[in-house]
């Protein structure tokens, strides 16, 4: 089974290098180097902390095209070009194509995020090479704060949370709506706080359970964002790391098993 | 075996003149853009529109990119700030400076550099800023309540009540608050004292900007007490030069009309220079004779120590 699951994500991680998914890699290195450069014409200090916000800002957003716009068509493209029919008739059951096209886009996203970290210390280390003044300046937390590396596994495993609910909704509609719906999610996750509230904006008590109830059913995204802390130097502690970790990997094994169920039952014939 | 060498010639030579056509193309459009914003100018840009006047609505909207829209809001203010400062127009308003510096740290409570230089540009006396120090303590008292163990802005509300308002007493109060902050350097407290005996004297100011330019971290910071250091240097150069005119004065019955007579007399060595290298003036109508060039990066001068100077001839 492992091994089908393997071939799957491998073909999947395969063709989103061949749809030149990775391209957005280039940009991401242009825009930082470039920023770089026009951030200390236009900013009084802090260009060590307004690098950090656009490196980590950067890898989100495009972090989350990708996880949206490929997750959406993970399943949908298969249906939509017919090929399906022939994956299904091979030795391939649909919970492996399934967990294996999730895999193959988390290891898009795993590069993805590695590179991107990897040049926004690259580009840190630079400034700092040819500024020596800025690691001084930088007060709060020190030019190459390995504290940055939970911010980007945060990100990544928030990216994961979102690529399974684009897959479960890939499974049943089509990309235009499934996109729509992923970008609902996603924006919902960032306000999921208030739900768990709502007994304090609303006079109902049903009204204020069913928020509560909708808090734990939709995704809390706002947890995984730790950018501001950890560029603050804040502590961000790794029990808070591994718990929101947890949460995360947990939600999105939920989303790709009832995307499983729903693509287990759907009729091709 | 030619075939594939001549599809690849062909195809290199199509690549280029699409290429050529692409780039003619678009030449021309930009051309013709150009003509037309020419017969059909563009409207001006409005440099003084906020988009946003509610920090907590743009920060519920943010989605997790605070941080990156603080920067914006931040450099914006910048902008603004240095802008205006140095705008021709007789009319300097800063309108924009306080909602953008308020958007910035309310999208990031903790952004330090837009507390403790907000402060600075929101105190800086018109035409150099806007002169609120009203609106300068506040935003480091907010800065203050969103990170308490922050001395540091306790001690540049100090700094706003001591140079730009005057106020001794209550620039003391706020230096000994900041000396009660865990982590505060021991000399905060030897300065709330000083500030409360000396007040406004030039003296303790310089050893304030000194501790200052000394123990900060941030470059702007520095720069600024650096300024600050300067100043009172040129006006203790000016106090010199006004006495080395009374004397010129006092012996040939009036004033110099050149530096050149008094570098004659060798009572200077060159013509003065102030600490930015910008030469002093010799300015009959001035307190003492002598003036800071409106020219100087220093000017201008302190109002509260300026005003101390005496003429040349009392």
């Amino acid at each position: 089974m492992g091994r089908v699951i393997g071939l799957v994500a491998y073909h999947v991680f395969k063709e989103s290098v061949r749809d030149k998914v990775l391209y957005n890699l280039v940009f991401f290195a242009v825009l930082l180097i470039s920023a770089s450069y026009l951030i200390g014409q236009l900013t009084a200090g802090q260009d060590v902390k307004i690098i950090k916000d656009l490196g980590l800002a950067a890898s989100s957003v495009f972090g989350l095209f990708i996880a949206v716009f490929i997750g959406v068509g993970l399943v949908w493209k298969e249906v939509d070009r017919r090929s399906v029919y022939n994956l299904l008739v091979k030795p391939l059951r649909r919970h492996e194509f399934i967990v294996g096209k999730f895999l193959g886009l988390a290891l898009t996203l795993a590069v993805n995020i590695a590179v991107m970290a990897a040049a926004l210390y690259a580009v840190l280390a630079l400034m700092n090479w040819l500024a020596p003044g800025l690691a001084k300046a930088a007060v709060e937390a020190p030019v190459l704060d390995p504290q940055l590396l939970k911010a980007f596994a945060l990100l990544y495993v928030q990216l994961l949370v979102v690529t399974s609910v684009a897959l479960f909704f890939s499974a049943f509609s089509g990309p235009m709506l499934s996109a729509a719906f992923t970008f609902g999610l996603y924006i919902i996750g960032h306000f999921n706080a208030d739900l768990a509230h709502f007994e304090t904006v609303v006079k109902s008590q049903a009204a204020a359970w069913l928020g509560r109830a909708l808090y734990y059913i939709l995704p809390n995204l706002a947890p995984f964002d730790v950018k501001a802390a950890v560029v603050h130097g804040q502590p961000v502690s790794a029990a808070y790391v591994v718990l929101t970790t947890g949460y995360g990997l947990l939600y999105a094994g939920a989303m790709v098993a009832l995307a499983v169920l729903v693509f287990s039952r759907r009729d091709f014939k | 075996m030619g075939a594939p060498a001549d599809r690849g010639r062909g195809w290199g030579v199509s690549a280029l003149a699409l290429l050529t056509l692409a780039a003619m193309l678009w030449g021309a459009s930009l051309s013709l853009q150009a003509y037309r914003e020419v017969r059909h100018p563009l409207p001006p840009v409005d440099n003084d529109v906020l988009y946003f006047r509610g920090g907590a609505a743009v920060s519920r909207a943010a989605l997790g990119f605070d941080a990156i829209l603080a920067d914006v809001y931040w450099i914006r203010a910048i902008q603004h700030f240095g802008g205006t400062r140095h705008s021709e127009s007789g009319d300097k308003s800063y309108k924009l400076l306080y909602p953008l510096l308020d958007l910035t740290t309310t999208l990031d409570p903790h952004f330090n550099i837009a507390y403790r230089f907000g402060a600075i540009f929101l105190a800086e006396e018109y035409p150099n800023g806007p002169g609120r120090t009203d609106q300068a303590i506040a935003l480091l008292e907010r800065g203050l309540a969103a990170d308490p163990t922050r001395w540091q802005y306790a001690q540049d509300a100090g700094f706003v009540h001591y140079w730009w308002r005057q106020d001794y007493r209550a620039a003391a109060e706020w230096f000994d608050r900041a000396s009660r902050i865990e982590g505060a350097p021991w000399w905060l407290r030897s300065m709330a004292a000083t500030t409360l005996a000396e007040g406004g004297d030039r003296q303790s100011s310089r050893q304030l900007w000194q501790q200052l330019y000394e123990t900060t971290d941030d470059t702007w910071v520095r720069d600024n007490a650096q300024l600050k250091l300067a100043q009172l240097k040129a006006l203790d150069d000016i106090d010199a030069l006004a006495g080395v005119i009374r004397r010129f004065t006092q012996a040939r019955g009036r004033p110099p009309a050149s530096w050149n007579e008094l570098v004659a007399v060798r009572w200077l060595s060159s013509t003065p220079l102030d600490p930015s290298g910008t030469p002093y003036e010799l300015t009959p109508g001035a307190p003492g004779g002598v003036a800071l060039s409106e020219r100087s990066a220093l000017a201008p001068l302190p109002p509260q120590f300026t005003k101390k100077q005496t003429g040349p001839s009392s």
